[in-house]
């Protein structure tokens, strides 16, 4: 059968599709996987960029349909790693101009190419959702620990399971530990409790994210990143390893991990 | 309206989280089931004439509630039935 076909989505908009999509992408590339993420979000481009390929672009995902490009022109290598690609959205395009059909022929053609093919999503449950849907083998839903994400994360289950693609399993972004002691952001548990699918990753709110957006290099290329940590872990996850979830305890601030270098340096 | 604020005038004892935890799981009752409140109420109303055809029962004392467990819903119906004339309240043990 070949690569697997994963899709990043969620429902609501901002939470952090394109953000999982980019580092999962690195994650995955840097165990020597091949990888090809495709930008499904067509008018609204965005992944080139958090990548740090915009200036690379020459075809895109609607040339490949359309018969202007063949997919391997349209392949983007990103050069930082051995075997990472990109296939941007079209940018003055709407999402009419692909079908689901054509997505999954499209991905049908990568998986004899390389081992994963990361869809990133657009937000909302409209054509957008079901083009970059229609061709997965697992779904990634992100949410944030908040009421509104994980609500339309709900919305996302629902229709997923009417779609036949599984529960889907679920990421939930920008939790900030410190908040959750507080008592002030629903708690990991919280989250799982009511949506009940699987948890496939907890990533933390994390600075170095719009850091690493402001270069194009994804935080997963970052060995210090917390962030980048969580998207690695992720992706070992999705490799079938069994790997813990860190305690909240583990997620110490910046101040307390401080201290303890200091403590043991001394 | 700050959390502190609301702790120090005694407002609320329960954290913000629990409130949004308790609250998605009222709305997401609704979304999943496609049934707004104002339907469950109109539902109530026909429930209590349905049954009142047939038997006495105390229309203020019913309940129609939304269950759920993990991604199962009920619709559970409390009907208080009221005693026959010159029947017997209760059974006698
Ligand atoms: N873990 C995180 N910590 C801090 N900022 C984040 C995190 N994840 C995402 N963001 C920020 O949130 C914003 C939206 O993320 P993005 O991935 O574009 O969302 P989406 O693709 O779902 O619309 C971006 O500015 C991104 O830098
Ligand atoms: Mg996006």
């Amino acid at each position: 059968m070949g690569g697997k076909v994963l899709t990043v989505t969620s429902g609501k908009g901002g939470v952090g599709k394109t953000t999982t999509t980019a580092n999962l992408a690195v994650a995955l590339a840097a165990t020597g996987d091949k990888v090809v993420c495709l930008d499904a979000d067509i008018g609204l481009r965005n992944l080139d960029v958090v990548m740090g390929l915009e200036n690379r672009i020459v075809y895109d995902l609607v040339d490949i349909v359309e018969g202007r490009a063949r997919l391997r022109q349209a392949m983007i290598k990103d050069k930082r790693l051995p075997e990472l690609y990109l296939i941007p959205a079209a940018q003055t395009r709407d999402k009419a101009a692909v079908s689901p059909t054509d997505m999954i022929k499209l991905c049908n053609e990568l998986r004899n190419e390389v081992d994963w093919i990361l869809v990133d999503s657009p937000a909302g449950i409209e054509r957008g959702f079901r083009n970059a849907v229609a061709p997965a083998d697992q779904v990634l839903i992100v949410t944030n620990p908040e009421v509104s994400a994980v609500r339309d994360a709900d919305r996302i289950v629902g229709l997923l399971e009417a779609e036949e693609k599984g529960p889907g399993h679920l990421i939930i972004n920008r939790l900030k530990p410190e908040m959750v002691k507080r008592g002030d952001m629903l708690s990991t548990e919280d989250v799982l409790d009511i949506l009940a699918i699987p948890l496939i990753g907890v990533v933390p709110e994390d600075e170095g994210i719009l850091v690493s957006s402001n270069r194009g290099a994804p935080a997963a290329m970052d060995e210090r990143s917390r962030a980048g940590q969580a998207f690695r872990d992720v992706a070992r996850r999705l490799k079938g390893e069994d790997v813990p979830f860190p305690s909240l305890d583990d997620n110490k601030s910046f101040f307390q991990r401080l201290a303890a270098r200091f403590t043991r340096a001394s | 309206m700050g959390n502190w604020l609301n702790r120090l005038l005694g407002r609320d004892n329960q954290s913000s989280a629990q409130s949004a935890k308790e609250r998605l799981q009222l709305v997401l009752i609704h979304d999943r089931t496609d049934l707004s409140p104002a339907l469950v109420e109109t539902l109530k109303d026909e429930i209590i004439a349905v049954i009142s055809k047939h038997v006495e029962i105390d229309p203020g004392g019913v309940e129609i509630n939304l269950s759920q467990t993990q991604r199962e819903n009920r619709l559970v119906a409390n009907i208080p039935l009221l005693a026959a004339p010159g029947g017997r309240r209760r059974p006698r043990k």
